[in-house]
């Protein structure tokens, strides 16, 4: 098999002074999708911050590579350009920037990282039609500025649409489910299906069950007090979703 | 927030110094002085009574200690009053003037040589106290449009300026403008005449360049009927250990269905970052919609000078008539800004839009502080206020000083104000997209100021931006 795109190996990672990951060990292969399950507090949101390099966590211990790199080495951007994205939990808002423009500057700044040339605005233009059509969505949200005024399940729509033009090699959902209610929650899910692929690999990080009806993991790890405690396939999240995370806390004791 | 702030604290661009033979009268403020400058300047015999009332009425005034800035003594003794480059005639063309003169304004980005000039633009360059050269003089009076150094005006058009001077701002309006009603020594005059639109954007661009010298200017722009004019203001000046006095006058005036658009780019010396050194801005700008359905649009985009004190002000006489005021002003370092408008509704159906963005960084200290009045008389008056203050880091301030006075009770009033700060969640998100962080600051901050950046004319919209820091590229409009 190749070799994995992710590969994270005993992370520790504290916040204030706490430590909230005390020996994450996961790997992802590319086409590959993985999710990331867990009780509040676990530790599923931070596994994600630290990925994307939020400075309001502090690596202690172990390694992560991506694509053969060291991904804790890189800085927040850099990793964004290489192709690590996180669709946020919570999306801030960036008042009188149009969509538009914070996406042609996101794609310009990837594509300048590539040596590419940047896009004007006609060829951008051009190239989000195409997305858009792809996963099936209007431009309704092009020319309104990023998340300002959007309901919950507008901002995490916009995530996806994001992940759509910016075709990250591995992207990570942060309880893209939470907020949404069942008719949002398809419209995500679909467009998200429809971005899988042979060489992206997705980390989905939630809390319930229910999305992963409609994204369909290959490989389901449960995190609890910042380990992964369980690792099985699909079926594991339908035991979850049947016991609830109680039964497997004495393991995570253990361990 | 460290490399937030270091986005925004960028080093002043402007403060070189031009090394030239100057004529500067000696320090120091009485009637002589006064006599001096006026004679200097050839001006009629009304002038100079006017000047000698102001300063006599000025005898009697005090600084005004109403605003939210502090500020050490300012010695009014020892300021030199007038300072020029020495010429040995007054120039007749270009050719005439100081190859160092031009250099100067061609470094700061406003070539006045003929082959250079900025296109679409007319410009009147004033260095220290005296006009340098206005450009496309010529083509403009082909409209009968008259835009030129208030020196000139005052010995071509003696009879307009004797009408209009100190009808919007009199003698006795306040310290500052009375002071410089008293020594005022330069500035632009403009008149365009009933009907006409003018057909390029007026700028001056003022240069304090000598040491320990105030500069004192006056602008009139006069707007007959029915016609439009669109002016823009730029300024800097030498990075200097030494606070210097800026006391300038701007009056505008709007006949019927006539408009006046003024912009403003302020950046003189700012002071560096323990607060030494800086320009000391106390300035009174008002515009007069004398006639119905006129209007006048004020958009400031403030950015340089120690401390800051202006409220660029709309009395809406004329029915119908409209006052707008957009503003950013940023406060940096030690840098403290007051300013805000006035907007006096006399007429009926009078409208005003007030939109203020303050950013403040460093141990900045942005007050926003605002009158809109309503007179008995201002039946169906509308005003609209938004106040939107924005901070980078925890050493600086914001305040919000909104007086209304409302005395008819059919006036529609609208307030609403905002503060927000930049935080490392908003540049981590933009940074999660591959965004650098100057460029995520940027991003954020034009934002911010997009509802401003959008009235200023297209020349200014880059400037202002480049300013702030900010790479645009079509994000505004």
């Amino acid at each position: 098999m190749a070799d994995p795109l992710l590969e994270i190996t005993d992370l520790h990672a504290t916040a204030e002074g706490k430590e909230i990951l005390r020996g994450v060990t996961l790997r992802v292969h590319a086409g590959e999708v993985h999710a990331i399950m867990g009780p509040n507090g676990s530790g599923k949101s931070t596994l994600a911050q630290v990925l994307a390099g939020h400075p309001a966590y502090t690596v202690t211990q172990g390694t992560v590579r991506y694509d053969g790199n060291d991904l804790l080495a890189m800085k927040p951007e850099e990793r964004a350009r290489a192709g690590a994205f996180l669709a946020f939990q919570y999306p801030v808002a960036i008042r009188g920037i149009t969509n538009a423009y914070f996406l042609r500057s996101a794609v310009n700044a990837i594509r300048q990282h590539q040596g590419l040339e940047e896009l004007d605005p006609l060829d951008f233009a051009q190239i989000l039609e195409t997305k858009l059509k792809a996963i099936g969505w209007d431009d309704s949200y092009l020319s309104r500025p990023v998340n300002e005024g959007f309901s919950g399940g507008e901002k995490k729509r916009n995530e996806i649409l994001q992940l759509a033009v910016l075709e990250p090699r591995l992207a990570i959902l942060d309880e893209t489910d939470s907020g949404l209610d069942i008719d949002a929650l398809k419209t995500v899910a679909e467009a998200v299906n429809k971005l899988r692929a042979p060489d992206r690999a997705f980390v989905v990080v939630t809390h319930y069950q229910r999305l992963l009806n409609y994204i369909v993991p290959d490989f389901v790890h449960v995190l609890a007090d910042g380990r992964i405690v369980k690792s099985g396939g699909k079926a594991l999240a339908l035991e979850l979703e049947e016991k609830g995370y109680d039964w497997l806390r004495p393991e995570a004791a253990i361990a | 927030m460290t490399s937030i702030e270091a986005r925004v604290l960028q080093p002043y661009k402007y403060g070189f110094e031009t090394t030239i033979a100057s004529d500067v009268v000696r320090a120091g403020l009485n009637e002589d002085i006064i006599r001096l400058i006026s004679q200097k300047k050839g001006e009629p015999a009304f002038l100079l009574e006017w000047r000698l009332k102001a300063y006599r009425h000025w005898l009697t005034m005090s600084e005004p200690k109403w605003a939210n800035i502090t500020y050490g003594p300012i010695d009014y003794q020892a300021i030199h009053y007038y300072a020029a480059p020495r010429q040995e005639k007054s120039p007749e063309s270009l050719s005439d003037v100081d190859p160092k003169l031009l250099d100067t304004f061609e470094r700061l980005g406003i070539p006045l040589a003929e082959q250079k000039r900025l296109t679409g633009v007319a410009v009147d360059a004033v260095f220290d106290s005296v006009s340098v050269a206005t450009t496309f003089r010529e083509e403009l009076s082909k409209y009968g449009i008259i835009f030129c150094s208030f020196s000139d005006a005052v010995r071509e058009h003696p009879a307009l300026v004797e009408r209009w001077l100190g009808t919007v701002v009199p003698y006795t309006d306040n310290f500052f403008a009375t002071l410089n009603s008293a020594v005022f020594t330069d500035g632009s005059f403009c008149y365009v005449p009933k009907g006409v639109r003018c057909p390029l954007e007026l700028s001056t661009y003022f240069r304090i360049n000598a040491k320990s010298t105030g500069q004192f200017e006056r602008t009139l722009i006069v707007a007959d009927e029915g016609s439009y004019v669109s002016y823009l203001e730029g300024c800097s000046a030498p990075m200097r250990d030494e606070h210097q006095l800026h006391a300038a006058v701007v009056e505008l005036i709007a006949l019927d269905d006539a408009t006046i658009k003024y912009s403003t780019i302020q950046n003189w010396y700012p002071g560096d970052e323990q607060g030494r050194g800086g320009i000391y801005n106390f300035v009174t700008k008002r515009g007069k919609c004398t006639g119905k359905n006129s209007k006048i649009s004020w958009t400031q985009v403030e950015t340089g000078s120690a401390i800051t004190w202006k409220y660029p002000g709309c009395i809406l006489q004329g029915d119908n008539s409209i006052g707008e005021f957009y503003s950013v002003a940023v406060t940096n370092n030690r840098q403290q800004a007051d300013t805000g408008t006035k907007m006096i509704h006399i007429g009926k159906n009078t409208r005003s839009t007030i939109v203020s963005k303050g950013i403040s960084a460093g141990h900045g200290q942005n007050t926003y502080r605002g009158l809109v009045k309503i007179l008995k008389g201002a039946e169906g008056a509308r005003n609209y206020s938004q106040c939107d203050s924005m901070l980078i880091g925890d050493q600086c301030g914001a305040h919000t000083f909104p007086y209304i006075d409302v005395r008819n009770s059919t006036a529609i009033m609208e307030h609403e104000a905002s503060t927000s700060k930049i935080g490392e969640d908003q540049i981590f998100y933009c940074k999660q997209r591959g965004l650098s962080a100057e460029d995520a600051v940027s991003m954020i901050v034009n934002g911010f100021c997009k509802e401003v950046f959008k009235e200023l004319p297209m020349e200014f919209a880059v400037e202002a931006q480049n300013l702030l820091g900010i790479s645009l590229e079509g994000s505004v409009g």
